[in-house]
């Protein structure tokens, strides 16, 4: 059975070959989604297939490797002879992953049938759906480092293609530097921003194989798992992998191209910006757990990261009028809590959040996308208001993924954040700080989600009706949403803990995978404690009066909120500029670069220097040719001179040799 | 006479030959140094055989001779062609085969 | 000062004289004129090595027909001077002076001053070789061949002359 999983990667592979040499001939829509979403929808059926057989296993026995063929191979015989395949490696951590992509993929590329009717790129649009979904399916299940970066650089390239889909469309950039800019503009800050995270990824690699001699999974971790922690090696291995999580997964310092990503399509940020691609990062720092648990230091750098930025993109994400920006900001404080599971060693509890929010975050932005759509384009929330009426299962949805999102139990968002929150507070590598910003995040978030509620679905219209008549979304996106609310609703009952009589099958299901980990930083099973309860109780109370100051603002008081911009109109002003961090990284990093490339690169190297010896061999051969041609005059007496000449030289030479 | 000396004449003549084809212009006067030459030539030949009384080398100037007469005819035929279309026999004017 | 010697002498500087004339008239036919001269000085030249036949067919051949079909050519050509056009002094004639001299200067040296490793001979052994019996025999016996063979040559010749100066039926 396990022999399977290749076909998992295949049938994407082969959706986006069909539809890229086909699909612009194929004139009906209905076609191409059906082969778009259907090849998406095999490789679920097959991870299901997987998931049931392994469940059937026993516990240690759910791992197999099954290579495809050697990739590269340089045999020198000895310890410097590099030898990758392309293998893919099936345990229960990448079949989670497996499911979370193409079930969520699945659904999305349902939804985007509906959304992109009409749209003349459609084909183009599920060709690079399919490719992504082959990308992001190489990823989370190779079985050795490069193939992972294959999968890696791939979902960046297809975020490039899909964020810049409409890339003649423009749009007016407000704020600091107020100009048009193109969604391709958009598209390429992605793709760059990306690049100096990979570049940190790609060093770290080469560290992994100077180190350890491969770049295997299990080699490397096998061998990983008994050295001693510490050490300034394992430090930078898990530093620099960490740079490109932070790109991959928009954490401090390189989140700055996800906000902007909205340009593109609305499924395109449900899928990747919220339910898989962005969820990389953080799924490479669980699968080098081993790494990461001999490097303390590290982890702590993580779960510090990982806090600071929730805190710091939920404040964003308080101001923000865009529907769009603020569920990105919401996507880039909900990666912090992850990342801050990550950094104090509760692995499982991370990949548990990733599940539920890659449920309620698909389900927000789908919900967005109806809105949208409704609202003909309109993104504005201060425009909107009152639609509930008009669009009841997509209000009824949103809210669903709001109060799942916001942590209140029994929904799925209030087991795998209150479990992040345990965790950062009772672990050995968490602190109270930790726990104290992440129970402030959450606060605010529950707040800026129902903020959007109430602006955009409830209250009194702040719309024309003769302009806009906003309509209920077709039935291909409505089921949709209403599956995925059920997921949110009840997703969380695979990581009950055992604090509330649950089994906590999800980490009990991932036990093995991070056991390595674990034994080294000497963790391990806790029971349950009072302290437990106290802190759920804390979380659940402030996520509850966030909804509660969030309805009071906006909808029974409105001109509270007037009232507090004006008061803290500076801190507004920060707040909505975001904390001019892109003016910064404008002025300090891009700036130079595109300076010192063009001067220096441009004109000095490649004008000058490359140009000039491609040109000046031309010119010297050339100016050789010239000169030499002037032999042939056309008089044939000089050629008899030369002849006469000729005969001296022979004659002496015989005679005088 | 001893033999050098017809040696010596017959390279004197020959280098007048050659002088008379690389400096002048008209094409009928190079035509007339080349004759120079080969008659040169023929009277090295035949110094050379009286020399070493082998009749071979007058052999050779009789086939010299025939076949420089033969040579003259045709060389002048291409002359008066070449004067038809240029109208000229000077030889600098005729250098279209060059770069 | 034997008869020969005087001979020689005289025939030599003739035969050197008329062919620097040869070379340095404008007037085609003037210079034609003194290649003719040239030839005899070379038919008397044969005659002191004892070559008869070929000595009258140097007259016959070159001296008869091949000058006059020069002279018949300059004549249809009706060749003027040769324009002196600045008589320039071109790279081309320094150093065709300057190689032919110094080509002049390395043959006269080899042939006088060098040890060529010749056998002994003597010029008077071309009593016996010269005559035109003796020619005529070898010409008909041992080279029967290239005897023939120049007939075709000759035969090629002709056409050759005829087809490339006649004149074209436009």
């Amino acid at each position: 059975m396990f022999s399977l999983a290749p076909y998992i990667v295949l049938f994407p592979l082969l959706g986006f070959i069909v539809l890229g040499l086909f699909g612009s001939r194929l004139k009906n829509e209905t076609l191409i989604g059906t082969i778009g979403s259907g090849v998406v929808g095999l490789s679920f059926l097959t991870a299901v297939a997987i998931f049931i057989h392994m469940l059937g296993l026993p516990p240690d026995q759910r791992k197999e490797v099954v290579e495809l063929f050697t990739w590269i191979s340089t045999f020198t015989g000895t310890a410097t002879s590099f030898s990758v395949s392309l293998a893919y490696q099936v345990d229960q951590l990448s079949i989670l992953m497996v499911l979370i992509v193409t079930g969520v993929g699945f659904l999305i590329h349902v939804y985007s049938i509906g959304y992109m009717h009409g749209d003349p790129g459609f084909w183009r649009f599920f060709t690079y759906l399919n490719l992504f979904i082959f990308m992001m399916l190489n990823l989370v299940l190779a079985s050795n480092f490069l193939v992972m970066f294959l999968g890696w650089e791939g979902v960046g390239l297809c975020s490039y293609l899909l964020i810049g889909f409409w890339h003649d469309r423009k749009f007016e950039t407000g704020g600091y530097k107020p100009g048009t800019a193109f969604t391709s503009d958009a598209a390429k800050k992605a793709f760059i921003v990306n690049r100096v995270g990979d570049f940190g990824f790609l060093i770290g690699m080469f560290l992994i194989f100077t180190k350890f001699g491969s770049l295997d999974f299990d080699v490397v971790f096998n061998r990983a798992s008994v050295l001693s922690i510490g050490g300034s090696v394992m430090f930078w291995i898990t530093l620099l992998l960490f740079v490109g999580a932070t790109g991959k997964s928009a954490q401090i310092p390189l989140y700055v191209w996800l906000p902007d990503a909205m340009a593109g399509p609305t499924p395109v940020s449900a899928l990747i910006h919220a339910a898989t691609m962005v969820t990389a990062g953080v799924y490479m720092v669980a699968r080098c757990s081993v790494l990461y648990a001999l490097s303390p230091a590290t982890l702590q750098i993580v779960a510090v990261i990982g806090a600071l930025t929730a805190i710091f993109a939920a404040t964003i994400g308080l101001v923000q009028n865009d529907i769009k920006k603020v569920l990105a900001y919401s996507t880039v404080s909900q990666l912090g809590y992850m990342f801050l599971a990550m950094g104090v060693a509760a692995f499982t509890a991370g990949i548990f959040h990733l599940l539920t929010h890659a449920f309620f975050k698909a389900l927000l932005f789908l919900g967005s996308g109806a809105v949208i759509h409704a609202m003909h384009e309109e993104q504005d929330i201060q425009k909107m208001g009152g639609l509930r009426k008009y669009m009841p299962t997509t209000y009824k949805t949103f809210l669903v993924g709001a109060i799942a999102i916001a942590g209140i139990a029994p929904f799925s968002g209030f087991f795998s954040k209150d479990e992040i929150l345990w965790k950062a507070f009772s672990s050995d590598y968490g602190s109270v700080i930790l726990w104290a910003l992440g129970v402030m995040g959450a606060a605010l978030t529950a707040f800026y989600m129902f903020r959007l509620v109430s602006l955009t679905f409830e209250g009194e219209e702040r719309f024309s009706t003769k302009s806009h008549h906003p309509h209920e979304a077709p039935k291909t996106m409505t089921v949709v949403l209403v599956i995925l609310a059920f997921l949110s609703a009840v997703g969380g009952v695979v990581g009950i803990p055992a604090s509330l009589g649950g089994g906590n099958a999800i980490e009990h299901w991932l036990e093995p995978v991070f056991r390595q980990a674990n034994d080294r930083l000497g963790l391990g099973y806790h029971e349950p404690s009072a302290m437990e309860y106290v802190l759920m109780a804390v979380s659940l109370g402030i996520a509850l009066a966030g909804i509660y100051a969030a309805r009071t603002v906006y909808l029974k008081r409105t001109e509270l909120a007037e009232e507090w911009k004006n008061r803290f109109a500076g801190f507004y002003k920060v707040l909505w500029n975001k904390y001019f961090v892109d003016e910064a990284y404008d002025k300090v990093v891009v700036t130079p670069t595109v300076k010192l490339s063009e001067s220096l690169l441009w004109k000095g190297v490649d004008v000058s220097l490359i140009d000039g010896a491609v040109n000046g061999t031309a010119k010297l051969i050339d100016w050789i040719a010239g000169s030499v041609r002037k032999i042939q005059t056309g008089v044939a007496q000089m050629y008899a001179v030369v002849f006469v000449g000729g005969i001296l030289f022979v004659v002496a030479w015989i005679v005088f040799r | 006479m001893t033999i050098q000396s017809y040696l010596i004449l017959s390279a004197i003549t020959f280098i007048i030959g050659v002088v008379g084809v690389l400096t002048r212009r008209n094409a009928i006067i190079v035509f007339m140094s080349i004759e120079l030459m080969l008659n040169s030539v023929n009277l090295s030949l035949v110094a050379f055989s009286a020399y070493l009384g082998d009749a071979r080398g007058q052999m050779l100037v009789f086939f010299v001779m025939t076949v420089a007469a033969a040579e003259a005819a045709v060389g002048l035929a291409i002359i008066i062609a070449l004067f038809r279309n240029k109208q000229t026999v000077n030889i600098d004017e005729i250098n279209i085969l060059k770069w | 000062m034997t008869f020969e010697t005087i001979l020689f002498s005289l025939l030599a500087v003739v035969f050197v004289g008329s062919a620097l004339l040869t070379i340095t008239r404008r007037n085609p036919v003037i210079a034609a004129l003194y290649l003719i001269l040239n030839f005899f000085c070379l038919g008397g030249l044969y005659l002191t090595l004892n070559a008869q036949f070929i000595a009258v067919i140097q007259i016959l051949v070159y001296a008869g027909a091949i000058m006059v079909l020069f002279v018949f050519v300059i004549m249809l050509l009706n060749l003027g001077d040769e324009q002196r056009l600045a008589e320039k002094i071109s790279l081309r004639k320094i150093f065709a002076a300057g190689l032919s001299a110094a080509l002049l200067m390395e043959v006269i040296y080899i042939v006088g001053f060098v040890d060529l490793g010749m056998p002994p001979g003597d010029l008077h052994r071309g009593v016996e070789i010269g005559t035109v019996e003796n020619i005529g025999k070898e010409l008909f016996t041992t080279y029967l061949f290239p005897f023939e063979v120049t007939s075709i040559l000759l035969l090629a010749a002709i056409v050759g002359a005829v087809v490339l100066a006649k004149k074209k039926l436009d």
